[in-house]
């Protein structure tokens, strides 16, 4: 029972974390059409500015709650600049290219903001344990676990349902919605879709940048951090169907428990279950499970 | 085929080239070895590219071609090298035609992130598997030729080019062959409009199926040859997403304008390597990154592009459209 | 008469709640010429998609030759012998009018093997020619098919679907998009090519003068139902037709080319 909780809460906490860096990838793809390769970039810059500034604050005596504030500001940050960056300096004069390119394009700002990550923090590993230290631990199940990680349920819980109401309620929302649907539409009707483009791009790059953010004070943040979660949260995408924020919370789920089993029970199988609930998924529903409506050709 | 202006500039650079490598220095040997059997394995990338088809994971193939080699080699102690990348091939083929069932239905970001995947995949087992040399990988025994085993690391070193050199003119004459057939002319085709190949009576999903194996076969004859050039293999080197990338990269580098272009861009690639690893150590993958995206904006062509625009003289063979 | 070439039996498919097709039966012999005519959304596309393999119906069955075919993918029935144009011109932009038709015939010529022939063989090339000037559009060889006016591109579009020699031909709209002094040009230069083999033609069309120019018969469409199956003459003067295809302020007689527009 014990083994079941822990697997359950651990699944949980991991797709939280999925699904709020996923959310982002899911949302400029949807809005784009773009997989947006960098966004591991985003993940990798929040999670080490997220821990410089922790660490920062820390030595000048701020007090420890402090971090969450700089968890939130780092990811807003990161994902401003860094957002804004990629979409105005490389990807406006690429929108009338081949997808292809431009995830090449993508792929390649990835290896630059990795290595430029390298040059601004250096090869050494950053620790910023402090907000994590800060909430103690709690009693489940027989078991102390860390406070600070069911929180991240928590901060998924607040990003869904964010997310839902601002899709389905704002008038921000619905254009977004309705560019998902049909962009050539869209323009006709008046809308802007330069400035869709940019506030979407952008939005994507904070929730990826706050994935990393969030998870800086759980782990060693060193060089690396962001190829990991392409793969990954391309997985939550892919089974969710692209472009579907619902798609991507059933995505984060899936993923996310199957691998907390597979790490308790089969570790050496970790990855591949987690391809493998991947294909399997594809090979029923080859756009994903709730993949918006396809156009007809002929 | 005798007449094609490629195939006869193939042949000639081949001539050049094993007459040329008996006199150069070691270190330039060794830059062919990794430059050409990388080649190899971009030239299947290269005709997957030109059918708008990105794999982000083909290092799975070349490793696993590698990776044939080293364990073939340490456990069975064959040394041979023909038999070594035989066998790379075949391993590598039976995969790429096993997982391109899966993948030919599949196309943009969705072909290349799932070759992506099950290299992870790969990469995961062998990381997390001690008897595949978990993240140390394996030392490659020194390759025998047909019974002739050398003394001198250099004479073995030197004989390898000689037989890669063959082996990369034999590709490059065989892809060339195939692009000029309807199959390989599909490719334009297929990039611009998949139903009408269909209406006219062709399974796309059969051709891609097809181009897909190619490419593996060629990736696990290059990742063979490069177990046996750099004397060892492990998983970040060979199977990992940066394995894939630079093989990417490279491929966009050298432009789909001709079999040749790998040769030179892999060639190029390899120097660059070398000088940025002594000068800026931590800016590689930076300049990988920083000469991707300035190829695609300015250059899309790639070096072909580029070289023969220098020399005056249109890609090789076939009207313009088909060759792009 | 012979047996029907092509038929459809208690054909029927829906898009949710709207009906694209409902119990359609109909059969053509070898050689007639038919027009199909209706509103838009009336089912015709869907009708031809269908018998192209490219839509699995719901329900029903559609026979060439007494052989099911109605599950088959669009390659295979393509090279059983049933064809089609299309409504927006599917061509092969990045090559050239030449190397379209090229294609097309190396396909229909060399299945399986002989697909790692070369293209530019001679027989290939001769036969693309022979199809180029049958179909009027020599003069465009070598241009791109990006380039082309949307006439020459709705003939090369026409011309890859006969390549292959189909016994049935299914061509979506092709005087769309044109202008009406080229309409009858089009469709004349299509016609005199076909004229030679005896080819079971259908032509979806919303011009009537051009149905009433070419066709035996009309087959009306309406809500996914065939509500007239006669000769033009009948067919454009059917109270029925007149109402939800052609409108009934309209004569088809009507000169000049306000007539006859659905």
């Amino acid at each position: 029972m014990d083994t079941a909780i822990t697997i359950l809460l651990d699944g949980l906490v991991f797709s939280s974390y999925l699904f709020i860096v996923s959310v982002g990838l899911t949302i400029i793809f949807g809005v784009m059409k773009i997989l947006n390769v960098a966004h591991g970039s985003f993940y990798a810059w929040g999670a080490y500015t997220a821990a410089f500034l922790i660490g920062l604050a820390a030595n000048a005596g701020w007090p420890d709650w402090a971090g969450f504030a700089i968890i939130l500001f780092a990811a807003i940050l990161v994902g401003l600049v860094l957002g804004l960056i990629l979409e105005r300096g490389i990807l406006q004069f690429m929108y009338h290219r081949d997808e292809v390119l431009i995830v090449l394009a993508t792929f390649g700002s990835f290896l630059v903001l990795e290595d430029v990550i390298l040059l601004v923090f250096g090869v050494n590993p950053y620790f910023a344990f402090q907000p994590m230290v800060l909430l103690g631990s709690v009693q489940l199940g027989g078991i102390a676990r860390d406070t600070y990680g069911l929180t991240l349920i928590g901060l998924a819980v607040v990003v869904a349902v964010g997310c839902w109401l601002a899709l389905k309620r704002t008038r921000w929302g619905k254009l977004l919605s309705a560019v998902i649907f049909d962009r050539e539409l869209s323009v006709t009707m008046g809308l802007n879709v330069t400035r869709v483009y940019i506030v979407t791009f952008t939005l994507g790059a904070m929730f990826g940048a706050l994935g990393g953010a969030y998870i800086a004070p759980t782990v060693s943040v060193a060089p690396g951090f962001g190829i990991d979660v392409i793969v990954l949260s391309f997985a939550v995408v892919v089974i969710g169907g692209m472009g579907s924020v619902p798609g991507a919370m059933v995505g984060a789920l899936a993923v996310g428990l199957v691998r907390a089993l597979a790490v308790h029970k089969f570790p050496q199988f970790e990855l591949f279950v987690i391809y493998a609930v991947m294909a399997t998924v594809l090979v029923f529903r080859p756009e994903g499970l709730f993949a918006p409506a396809k156009v007809r050709k002929i | 085929m005798l007449r094609d202006r490629t195939v006869q500039g193939l042949t000639l650079a081949l001539v050049v080239l094993l007459v040329v490598s008996a006199f150069v220095p070691s270190w330039i040997v060794n830059q062919m070895l990794f430059a050409f059997a990388r080649a190899i394995a971009v030239i299947g990338l290269m005709v997957l590219w030109r059918t708008r088809l990105v794999s982000f994971g083909h290092a799975l193939y070349f490793g696993l071609g590698a990776y044939t080699v080293a364990m073939v080699s340490r456990y069975t102690g064959i040394t041979d090298a023909f038999v070594l990348i035989g066998a790379a091939a075949a391993l590598s083929t039976l995969l790429g035609f096993l997982i391109g069932f899966i993948i030919r239905r599949y196309r943009d970001i969705f072909f290349a992130m799932l070759n992506l995947a099950f290299s992870m995949i790969l990469y995961g087992v062998l990381v997390k598997t001690e008897a595949l040399g978990s993240t140390d990988g394996f030392t490659v025994a020194a390759p025998t030729f047909a019974g002739i085993a050398f003394e001198d690391a250099q004479d073995v070193k030197f004989a390898l080019l000689c037989v890669l050199l063959v082996v990369g003119w034999a590709v490059a004459v065989g892809v060339q062959v195939y692009l000029r057939s309807t199959l390989g002319r599909l490719t334009t085709a297929i990039r611009d409009n998949e139903i009408r190949v269909e209406y006219l009576g062709y399974s796309v999903e059969h051709a891609i199926h097809i181009k897909y194996v190619l490419s593996t076969l060629l990736a696990g004859i290059g990742g063979g040859f490069m177990a046996l050039a750099l004397g060892q293999v492990d998983p970040d080197s060979m199977v990992n997403w940066t394995a894939s990338g630079e093989l990417v990269f490279v491929t966009i580098l050298s432009g789909p304008g001709s079999v040749a272009a790998p040769f030179i861009g892999s060639f190029v690639f390899e120097m660059l390597r070398t000088y940025a690893f002594e000068w800026m150590p931590h800016a590689w993958q930076m300049i990988v990154g920083g000469t991707l995206l300035v190829i695609i904006f300015f250059m899309p062509g790639g070096m072909w592009a580029l070289v023969t625009r220098l020399v005056g003289q249109r890609a090789a063979g076939g009207a313009p459209g088909m060759e792009r | 008469m012979g047996p029907p070439i092509l038929e459809v039996r208690n054909l029927h498919k829906n898009f949710g709640a709207v009906t694209a097709a409902s119990n359609i039966n109909v059969a053509f012999t070898p050689g007639e010429t038919v027009g199909i005519i209706g509103a838009n959304g009336a089912g015709k596309t869907t009708f031809v998609n269908m018998i192209t393999g490219y839509l699995p119906p719901a329900r029903g069955a559609i026979l060439y030759r007494s052989k099911d075919i109605t599950r088959l993918p669009p390659r295979d029935i393509a090279r059983l012998g049933i064809c089609r144009s299309f409504q927006v011109s599917q061509v092969f932009v990045s090559l050239s009018v030449m190397e379209n038709l090229l294609t097309a015939v190396a396909i229909a010529a060399s299945p399986g093997l002989g697909m790692l022939r070369p293209l530019r063989r001679p027989e290939l090339l001769a036969r693309a020619e022979v199809i180029l000037e049958r179909y009027d559009i020599g003069a465009y060889r070598d241009q791109l098919a990006s380039d082309l006016s949307q006439g020459a591109r709705k003939l090369l579009d026409i011309a890859m679907a006969v390549v292959s020699g189909p016994k049935v031909l299914l061509l979506d709209e092709p005087t769309s998009g044109i202008s009406t002094e080229e309409k009858t040009a089009l469709m004349d230069v299509v016609m005199d090519a076909l004229k030679q083999d005896e080819v079971t033609i259908l032509f979806i069309e919303h011009d009537m003068e051009i149905v009433e120019r070419y066709v035996d018969r009309v087959l009306a469409f309406y809500q996914g139902e065939i509500i007239c199956d006669a000769p033009p003459a009948d067919a454009l003067r059917d109270p029925r037709v007149l109402e939800y295809v052609i409108g009934t302020e309209v004569q088809p007689e009507a000169s000049g080319g306000a007539g006859g527009h659905a």
